[in-house]
């Protein structure tokens, strides 16, 4: 996988990660492209689409864009899975996932990303041991919140 | 789950205003953050949004910068700052914040300012240098999360230069007792194995263990990097096919954790993963295959939910089923698969169904033929993506049949195109449709036609260029070449009549080259009529100054005659002030050449000779020019590369963090773990039970040659069953036939005036796209006969190696050539059989046996279906080699010196053909190759025997001159009969060839030999390379004979001490940037080990021994004259550290290869 993008239905970048080195200038051209590009769709078209040399997997939950650039060789409908099985993490750890947690902790929504795809590959593909992770790190963070708290009071 | 998405998400409108609804809870409205989303949310304009914004970044900047942030305010500040950069506004005063905070924080904050870090800097940006040390520290941390991150960090942004640093770290973390934490140390050595390959070369061991890892998820990542690796060659890996086979078996079967499901299907990407790597596997591999049909019809078979992940994985499988060697039962199974995904009613799976056609048909076209009708439904798909993938397949099965319609298609589709990367792709592969399968010339032209004004100036060069010299090359019939050109100037003038202005420049180009070349062909054409016309392109505004220059190209062709010449006259007159000097020039010329017609006449004679001119690449028409300039005192010419990398060497500062990786990399490099790749393959793939590892290898490759070719490029080869074809090709096939009439017209008239019903159009529609993919042609289609004879079937073309002979031998020469290139001389004797001269010395007092086991191959041989005569030609050189083993470790492995060349060093050639049955008038003459005198002092090999037939035979020599290794070829005539016409080609793609003498003669006496040098260049290194060369000469006039012959070049073979001191030693290896290390075999069996064993390389591979200190010794080489490369060595226990440092990038990997090959040897 090449990169992914979340933007909302009025085109808002959400969320965006790069599994390419690419200059911010070209990020920020792809990203205007491809936003326009994957709004204009109808629902009932393909959820993939020829971009370039690159094919982009789409699909709409409610109010946002999941999209992903993969290559020629990679399998679509797997990567539409990557997408559903990411949203399913997010849905888990938020407790019904809406587009408002994605945007107020969306620093989150990129760790539970990291903990899923490495490099572009699905990482980890049992939902149980992502979540085990992220909790994990979560737990510290707690754990050193009360430490730091102790240290200022 | 995405119902509840959709509910919780149509809540929207509600959460916004409500803090307390379920969910916003987390939401940290009232932080900083929180508000600041807030605010952005409620702006209406992109203005206001901007100035919040700007406003906000200040706030962050000076916030960041004051000394009193704590580190908790720090990475609240770090969130915002990546929420401003999302939005699309630059942040970058905090990304050194970042990293600060990712090296201070607590765990907490090291989490934000990693995150950070990731997202703000990318792979080239110079902070990241900052990082290393804070990642050095977190690997080694105690905590796992500490860990995990740096992992983590690792995988997504640390470039090629940083990896040595961190490579020791991560790799002592494949054995972490957490799973976690070796899950994602291998995920980041599949990373650094995209970036730099070599570097993790010596890990490769430690792949097997993850491969066995008790772990799933550990198992899972390292598929990726063996489905890289196994790409990269299958060959290597065929002893890992059972292990995976058995893991596909198990997860299919459900034997892993329940939490690996996925929509209760096991494991999808783990399964598909599996399919992937075992397709390449079994590619081309009978017995490999075999292992798997099991496996794949049990995957096909559970795979039968609903759901779009089991669709994911049956297209894998049906990939996989179309690649390896095809089983009749499998293949059946999976036509059905395509099928229903083909007729399915949802368009993502009609999608992949196209795509698994495209894929499919290039195999077994029958089955495009089963699904017409829906592939024309899907020719007019209101979604252009479904369109394109039918065009593609559509592509994939055009004959010379329905080359007219499908052109059109695609044509059509072109018209309403705007995307330039469609554009550039299908343009192309009009181009190449058309060059193969246009049914006239007519239509040829006018496609190309409307290639060039739709590909327009995106259109890469080769296009033009290609139809261009098709044009000027032309077929064997010289009426129709005529008459293509002559047409094409009749169009050409037509388009420039009309009006001109949008044509691209690509395509003005072609026009005014073919009016200049081609027009006098066209009778009662006046020129001077052209000439204006072409004036009139001069002229014309948005013309660039290129196309100018073809034009005026154009124009001097033509500027012959009275009229003309006045004509073209004024034009250089008018071009004398121009301020381009390119044009200003070619006006001067034009000038010149109008005015001494004898001139013009030599510099461009009319007709334009057929053959292209011969172009003397090597400029040796210079080198009088040259050595006089070099007696004079100037310095000798370096190529820009070498300039550029000079300079570089001059000014960069070397960036890369030596204190840290030496002590690391050299302590953690063993031999057993660091084994070049292509020893690799060898070893890997054998070291079960080979206690004889060159036989073992030997046998191997053997028995790959053997081994039938069932697919072959463009689909499967002959041996099919004709029962296969399933039994509905037969009903469309007569629907083709009854229609071949109507095909016919239709193809004459493409859109017939009457307007038949809408579904007898697509019935019609359907004849004419799939005709001549009925089983009455599928035998011609899938047997490669090449049935459709390409229309322009190009000359027979000397510099064009690929490109075989006319006659009636050429048509089975490349089956000669592949199996004399697999066992060619050298080739065979350095790769097939590296062990060899031990082995055969060992055997020494039986050679019975050693002949014995050769017999064994030679039926093995004949068994596998090689042709007997080629076969045994084969057999024989082999036979050759084993029956004088001390003889070929000469021939190698020790290079003849000035001194050491003695009558053993010169091979009669009856030698080579003694025990050649069919080829034995060859060697009866006792005539004696020897080396031209001026090459006798030289460094050189032995002259081995490549090739013969019954007339001639070919022997070759490697001579080692300082700057370029030279090819000797001696071609000896064994007959009584002249030959005459005798052309001998050479061709390398990865080097630098040029020919000196001797390679086209015109006749050669009965029983004479020639001679004829190749000198041969290397600039990059590369382990072994490849070359191919053919003769061909006749015997009487009319009776043209090929002979070809193909082996491999080492870089050992380019390699030249390189003699310096050894303080410009030390001046040298602190200049060159590309190193390696490793640790090598120490010789210990005779004297001081560090000597002996620096010795034996110095024979082998010509290294100068710079100095030896103590337990270290220095060693310096070069390429040729080009790069050097260093070696530094030491004495470590019981092998040797060596270190080596080079200007080029792959030179130390090469070099190492073939140290470690030496000292095998040894």
């Amino acid at each position: 996988m090449q990169f992914m993008l979340l933007f909302s239905r009025q085109g808002k970048l959400r969320l965006q990660k790069w599994y390419v080195p690419l200059s911010d200038k070209e990020k920020k051209k792809i990203t205007r492209e491809l936003v326009q590009t994957v709004l204009a769709r109808k629902p009932k078209m393909c959820s993939f689409l020829e971009w370039r040399d690159l094919k982009i997997v789409y699909k709409r939950y409610a109010s946002l864009y999941f999209c992903c650039a993969i290559e020629d060789q990679d399998n679509e409908l797997i990567t539409l899975e990557i997408i559903h099985r990411y949203v399913e993490l997010l849905d888990k750890y938020f407790g019904s996932v809406c587009e408002l947690d994605i945007i107020f902790n969306f620093e989150k929504a990129y760790f539970i990303l990291d903990e899923f795809l490495l490099g572009g590959e699905a990482q980890e593909t049992s939902k149980k041991n992502v979540l085990k992770a992220i909790e994990q790190a979560d737990l510290l963070q707690e754990v050193s919140h009360h430490e730091g708290s102790r240290f200022v009071d | 789950m995405s119902d509840v998405v959709e509910k919780t998400l149509t809540a929207l409108p509600s959460l916004l205003s409500l803090d307390s609804q379920p969910g916003a809870g987390k939401l940290s409205s009232t932080s900083k953050l929180g508000q600041f989303i807030r605010n952005i949310t409620e702006l209406t304009s992109k203005h206001e949004e901007e100035k919040l914004i700007k406003k906000e970044l200040a706030v962050i900047k000076d916030q960041v910068s004051s000394p009193y942030t704590t580190m908790r305010q720090m990475r609240e500040l770090m969130v915002r700052s990546m929420y401003c950069e999302m939005l699309g506004y630059e942040a970058s005063f905090a990304y050194i914040h970042a990293i600060k905070l990712a090296q201070q924080g607590t765990v907490l904050e090291k989490r934000a300012g990693y995150l950070a870090v990731s997202l703000f800097l990318n792979e080239n940006h110079e902070l990241l240098l900052l990082l290393v040390n804070t990642v050095l520290k977190d690997l080694q941390s105690t905590n796992i999360i500490e860990v995990c991150m740096a992992l983590t960090v690792v995988s997504q942004i640390f470039p090629k230069d940083m990896i040595p640093a961190v490579l020791p770290l991560v790799e002592e973390k494949l054995s972490h007792p957490k799973e976690i934490i070796r899950r994602k140390a291998v995920l980041a050595l599949y990373k650094f194995y995209l970036i730099a390959p070599n570097q993790v070369q010596h890990i490769h061991g430690k792949f097997r263990k993850a491969l066995c890892d008790k772990d799933p998820g550990v198992m899972t990542s390292s598929l990726h990097i063996y489905l890289q690796m196994i790409q990269e060659s299958p060959d290597s890996y065929k002893d890992l096919v059972g292990s995976f086979v058995t893991i596909l078996r198990q997860v299919v079967g459900g034997k892993l954790p329940l939490d690996f499901n996925y929509h209760s299907i096991p494991a999808p990407w783990l399964q598909m993963q599996l399919l992937r790597i075992l397709s390449l596997l079994g590619r081309e591999d009978q017995s490999t295959s075999e292992t798997m049909y099991d496996v794949l019809n049990e995957s096909l078979r559970r795979a039968e939910m609903n759901h779009n992940i089991t669709y994911a994985i049956l297209y894998e499988c049906v990939k996989a089923i179309y690649t390896i060697h095809p089983k009749a039962e499998l293949l059946e199974k999976a036509a059905k698969c395509i099928g229903n995904f083909v007729l399915s009613p949802k368009i993502n799976l009609k999608y992949l169904g196209l795509k698994a056609l495209t894929y499919v048909v290039q195999h077994d076209a029958s089955l495009a033929l089963q699904h017409q009708m829906t592939i024309i439904e899907c020719l007019d798909h209101s979604d252009l993506l479904i369109k394109r993938e039918t065009l593609e397949l559509l592509f994939r099965i055009t004959n010379a049949q329905n080359v007219t319609v499908i052109v059109e298609r695609i044509l059509s589709f072109l018209r309403l195109c705007n995307d330039d990367y469609t554009i550039i792709d299908l343009v192309g592969k009009v181009a190449e449709l058309a060059e193969k399968y246009a049914p006239d010339n007519e239509w040829f032209i006018q496609t190309m036609t409307v290639v060039f004004s739709l590909g327009g100036d995106l259109m890469p060069p080769d296009i033009p260029s290609s139809f261009l010299r098709l044009l000027a090359e032309g077929s064997q019939s010289e009426v129709d070449d005529r008459q293509l050109k002559v047409y094409a100037v009749n169009s050409y003038l037509s388009v420039l009549n009309d009006d001109c202005s949008h044509l691209p420049q690509r395509f003005l180009q072609v026009i005014s080259w073919v009016l200049g070349e081609y027009s006098y062909l066209r009778e009662g054409l006046d020129q001077e009529e052209v000439i204006l016309l072409l004036k009139k392109l001069l002229d014309q505004r948005g013309v660039s100054a290129e196309t100018r220059s073809w034009v005026l190209s154009a124009l001097t062709k033509l500027c012959r005659g009275s009229g003309r010449a006045e004509l073209a006259l004024a034009v250089a007159e008018s071009l004398s002030s121009t301020l381009d000097t390119v044009l200003r020039q070619q006006g001067h010329e034009l000038r010149h050449l109008i005015q001494d017609g004898s001139l013009h006449a030599r510099v461009l004679p009319q007709p334009a000779p057929a053959n292209s001119l011969e172009v003397d690449s090597s400029l040796s028409f210079l080198d009088g020019f040259v050595s006089d300039a070099l007696a004079a005192g100037a310095a000798p010419y370096k190529p820009p590369h070498q300039r550029q990398e000079e300079l570089g060497q001059q000014r960069a500062p070397t960036l890369e963090p030596y204190a840290l990786s030496l002590p690391m990399s050299l302590s953690s490099c063993t031999v057993t773990d660091r084994q070049s790749p292509s020893v690799l393959s060898m070893s890997s793939g054998l070291s079960a039970n080979s206690t004889e590892p060159s036989q073992r290898a030997g046998v191997a490759t053997l028995m790959l040659e053997g081994v039938k070719r069932v697919w072959g490029k463009e689909g499967y080869l002959p041996q099919r069953d004709t029962s296969e074809t399933p039994a509905t090709v037969e009903e469309p096939s007569d629907v083709v036939q009854s229609s071949h009439q109507q095909v016919v017209i239709d193809i004459s008239q493409p859109e017939p005036e009457p307007e038949p019903p809408q579904l007898d159009k697509k019935q019609q529609l359907a004849s004419s796209l799939f005709v001549g993919l009925g089983s009455q042609n599928s035998a011609c289609l899938l047997g490669k006969t090449e049935a459709t004879v390409p229309r322009f079937r190009r000359k027979p073309h000397l510099n064009d190696a690929s490109s075989s002979g006319t006659s009636e031998r050429s048509s089975d020469s490349s089956h000669s050539s592949h199996s004399t290139a697999d066992s060619f001389l050298y080739g065979g004797l350095l790769e097939e059989e590296p062990a060899t001269p031990i082995q055969s010395s060992r055997h020494a007092p039986q050679p019975i046996a050693a002949s014995g086991s050769c017999e064994a191959r030679q039926h093995g041989l004949t068994v596998n279906g090689v042709d007997e005569n080629r076969g045994g030609a084969v057999v024989c050189a082999k036979e050759e080699k084993r029956a004088h083993p001390t003889q070929l470790i000469e021939s190698d492995m020790v290079r003849v010196r000035p001194n050491a060349l003695a009558e053993g060093a010169v091979v009669p050639p009856q030698n080579c053909s003694r025990h050649l049955p069919s080829t034995s008038s060859c060697g009866s003459d006792s005539e004696v190759l020897k080396l031209p005198f001026e090459l006798q002092n030289l460094p050189h090999s032995d002259i081995i025997s490549l090739i013969s037939d019954s007339h001639l035979c070919i022997s070759c020599c490697r001579v080692f001159r300082e700057d370029a290794l030279l090819i000797v070829l001696f071609l000896s005539n064994s007959t009584e009969m002249v030959l005459c016409d005798v052309a001998l080609e050479l061709s390398c793609e990865e080097l630098q060839m040029g020919s000196l003498r001797g390679n086209v003669m015109e006749s050669m006496a009965g029983r004479t030999s020639s001679v004829c040098h190749y000198t041969v260049f290397m600039e990059r290194p590369h382990t072994h390379v490849p070359f191919t060369g053919t003769v061909s000469y006749q015997t009487q006039p009319g009776h043209k004979h090929t002979l070809h012959f193909s082996g491999k070049l080492t870089t050992a073979d380019f390699i030249r001490p390189l003699v310096l001191s050894t303080e410009e030693y030390g001046k040298l290896w602190l200049s060159f940037s590309h190193d390696v290390k490793q640790n090598l075999r120490l010789l210990t069996d005779a004297g001081d080990p560090l000597i002996a064993t620096l010795n034996v390389l110095k024979d082998c591979l010509q290294l100068h021994i710079v100095d030896i200190i103590g337990s270290e010794g220095i060693v310096a080489c070069r390429l040729l004259d080009g790069a050097p490369c260093l070696m530094h060595c030491r004495v470590h226990g019981a092998s040797l550290a060596v270190w080596l440092r080079s200007s080029l990038s792959s030179f130390p990997d090469c070099l190492l290869y073939h140290c470690q090959r030496a000292l095998q040897e040894h």
